[in-house]
């Protein structure tokens, strides 16, 4: 059996998710994902938004920042930049990233910051109790979407790879062994680590849309994820619904604090 | 760029006084958004910290900022950030988070005429009442200001020095003809400059309690990847940086964010004071306003009238006690400012009706003038 005791503050349970939430099977893939990885916990910084999903540092025993709805990535731009010795773990919602925190979410990308961001897609404002996001499907209810959504959704892991990003990996919290290994894999990557964790919100968003047992929304992802390998194989009709997971875009890219200090190094040179 | 006069004497600008005071107070981060009248103060920073190991980063916007501000803060460097009006407005959601978290920084609004885009190129001293209570909630609150390039660079030490030793965010408001004027600046010698650095803890990490409650008020945190682990929240919190829901111990942080500052106001507060012992009327005036009063002082004082000057440069927490002092001397105050009364409004709420007040206000775009103040003067007695 693992133990997750070292690495959690035990002090702080019972957390504060729902029965049948996704966010705490995240958050045991993210300890084991840690732990393999052998990262030092002094050394280790994790920033998070508002929002369910954004609770997640208060659990974990290394530096954690818990900050302002949107601005994770803003505050984690400021840590990693004055000490790039650190490992930078932004953790937020779908909401936090890619509304309020949009601005911040495509310009970190654009820098190939080295931070990893773990993007809880949950397809809905969960905390404030079921408002529509920016990621919920056309047509599903929310609180404020009372006759289902008229807006289309964003492709949050289509956006990370087209404003920069040098790797983009979505996983979902029925595949563990896979989002744990996904983790693992943004966690290691240089640069601006996009991994888009499907896992959806019974309370808020699967009550309104016919899947109010987290048991149903554990058979979707079950049914509608589909690995990359699958996917290739997949006539344009048999994709229909289906959602892929894996990674999605894994590239070089030169990273923003090597840049800063190659700039520091020409300037000595100059000198 | 500054003009080089002798080893220590240099022609610059407030902003670029700002910038040098930033980097003499050992400042080594800036996160900032463009904004007139106050980008050179980036300008030079992003020049000057990647050649003396600073970390310079033109952010996406100014929450994005004040937000790496914070960030960096909390790795144990001076971080500072620049503005104007806009801007201002745009930090305080994460100014108000730095309160509330303990975090210090230096937030510098170099004031432009609002409400909105206003008047981007022209000053005002508009802002002042948005350092004390733009962001919600309740807190203590620290905003210096200044009149000229010298005292900018001054200031600018200053306001750091604050920040670190009440952990708090400070504001140093100037305005835009402080910020745009070219002027003597004379700079110390950098090692001789009095620097205060932010509490370490002494204590092992498993005893270690970010915000523990003691005498001064003050919390201690220890920087990032240093071996403290904690938590660091904008949710009210208690002793060891976790939210919390107890009133007691929400009551207790909300009084400590105000007590740590109004405790500690005798020694944060300063005021200059210009032939005040005798004087019969007082002018209360800051920034760049408080030149023309001088100048005014003088003149009025040929005249025979007896004039004088209270310039606080520290504007919060306000002088109350000093105010009401001269108050009871004085048979009124004419307070001179570039907004439509925001100052006048803390003198009269202070001077307890012994004296009256009147006011000067100019919202134009243009400065206040020697000869203004004057007649102003000459108009009341
Ligand atoms: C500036 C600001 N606006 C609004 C809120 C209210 N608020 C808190 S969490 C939240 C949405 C969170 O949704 P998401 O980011 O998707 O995270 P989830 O709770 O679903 O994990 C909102 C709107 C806030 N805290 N701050
Ligand atoms: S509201 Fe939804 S996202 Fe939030 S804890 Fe409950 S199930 Fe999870």
């Amino acid at each position: 059996m693992f133990d997750y005791l070292p690495y959690i503050r035990e002090w702080n349970f019972p957390h504060i998710w729902c029965s049948g939430c996704g966010d705490g099977i995240v958050l045991k893939a993210l300890i084991r994902a840690t732990d393999g990885l052998g990262i030092h916990r002094d050394e280790a910084v994790m920033v998070s938004g508002i929002g369910c999903s954004s609770r997640t540092p208060g659990y974990v025993d290394v530096n954690t920042l818990h900050t302002t709805h949107g601005r994770a990535l803003a505050f984690a731009t400021g840590v990693k930049h004055a000490s790039p010795n650190l490992n930078v773990i932004v953790v937020t919602g779908d909401g936090d990233a890619t509304a309020i925190g949009g601005n911040h979410y495509i310009h970190a990308a654009r820098r190939n910051i080295d931070i990893t961001v773990l993007l809880y897609n949950n397809y809905i404002y969960g905390m404030t109790g079921g408002q529509v996001s920016p990621t919920t499907r056309k047509g599903d209810r929310a609180s404020t979407a009372p006759f289902g959504s008229i807006e289309p959704p964003f492709n949050i892991s289509g956006l990370a790879k087209a404003a920069g990003a040098s790797f983009v990996a979505r996983g979902d919290v029925y595949n563990v062994k896979k989002l744990e290994k996904l983790i693992k894999l943004a966690i290691q990557k240089k640069g601006f680590s996009l991994l888009e964790i499907l896992s959806p919100c019974p309370t808020a968003w699967g009550r309104r849309n016919k899947m109010g047992h987290p048991v149903q929304l554990m058979e979707w992802l079950r049914d509608s994820t589909v690995s990359m390998e699958k996917w290739e194989k997949m006539t344009d009709e048999e994709r229909e619904g289906k959602i892929r997971t894996g990674v999605l875009h894994d590239v070089a890219r030169p990273e923003f604090t090597d840049e800063y200090a190659k700039l520091v190094k020409r300037l000595k040179a100059e000198k | 760029m500054p003009v080089k006069i002798s080893d220590k004497i240099r022609m610059m600008t407030g902003n670029e006084a700002c910038a040098e005071g930033a980097i003499a107070a050992g400042c080594l981060f800036f996160g900032g958004y463009p904004i007139t009248p106050s980008s050179e103060i980036a300008e030079y920073l992003s020049r000057r910290f990647p050649i003396i190991g600073g970390k310079f980063i033109q952010m996406e916007d100014e929450i994005g900022a004040m937000g790496s501000v914070i960030g960096a803060a909390l790795t144990g460097m001076k971080a500072m950030t620049a503005t104007s009006g806009p801007g201002f407005s745009l930090k305080q959601e994460n100014i108000g988070y730095a309160s509330m978290a303990e975090v210090p920084c230096v937030i510098i609004d170099v004031q432009r005429g609002g409400p909105s885009t206003g008047m981007p190129t022209l000053p005002a001293q508009m802002d002042v009442q948005q350092a004390r209570w733009g962001t919600h909630g309740d807190r203590g609150v620290i905003a210096l200001t200044a009149s000229s390039a010298q005292e900018t660079f001054e200031q600018t030490i200053h306001a750091f020095n604050l920040a670190e030793r009440y952990m708090t965010p400070v504001v140093l408001l100037i305005d835009e003809i402080t910020g745009h004027t070219t002027e003597k600046v004379t700079l110390p010698d950098y090692d001789s400059i009095e620097r205060v650095d932010r509490k370490r803890p002494t204590e092992p990490p498993e005893t270690y309690l970010p915000y523990k409650y003691t005498d001064d008020c003050i919390p201690t945190l220890a920087p990032f990847g240093t071996g403290y682990r904690y938590n660091v929240t904008g949710l009210c919190h208690n002793e060891t940086g976790f939210p919390t829901n107890d009133p007691k111990e929400i009551e207790r942080l909300i009084l400590r964010l105000t007590e740590k500052i109004v405790k500690n106001r005798h020694e944060i507060i300063n005021c200059k004071r210009t032939m005040l012992d005798d004087a019969e009327i007082a002018i209360f005036a800051y920034g760049s306003v408080a030149r023309s009063a001088r100048q005014a002082v003088l003149q009025l004082r040929e005249e025979g009238i007896k004039a004088g000057l209270l310039e606080p440069t520290v504007l919060w927490p306000f002088p109350s006690e000093i105010v009401l002092k001269i108050a009871e001397q004085v048979d009124s105050f004419l307070v001179a400012e570039m907004n439509l009364g925001q100052m006048a409004r803390e003198v009269e709420l202070a001077s307890k009706c012994k004296a009256s007040i009147h006011r000067l206000n100019r919202v134009d775009g243009s400065p206040i003038s020697p000869p203004q103040i004057v007649g102003k003067i000459k108009e009341v007695v």
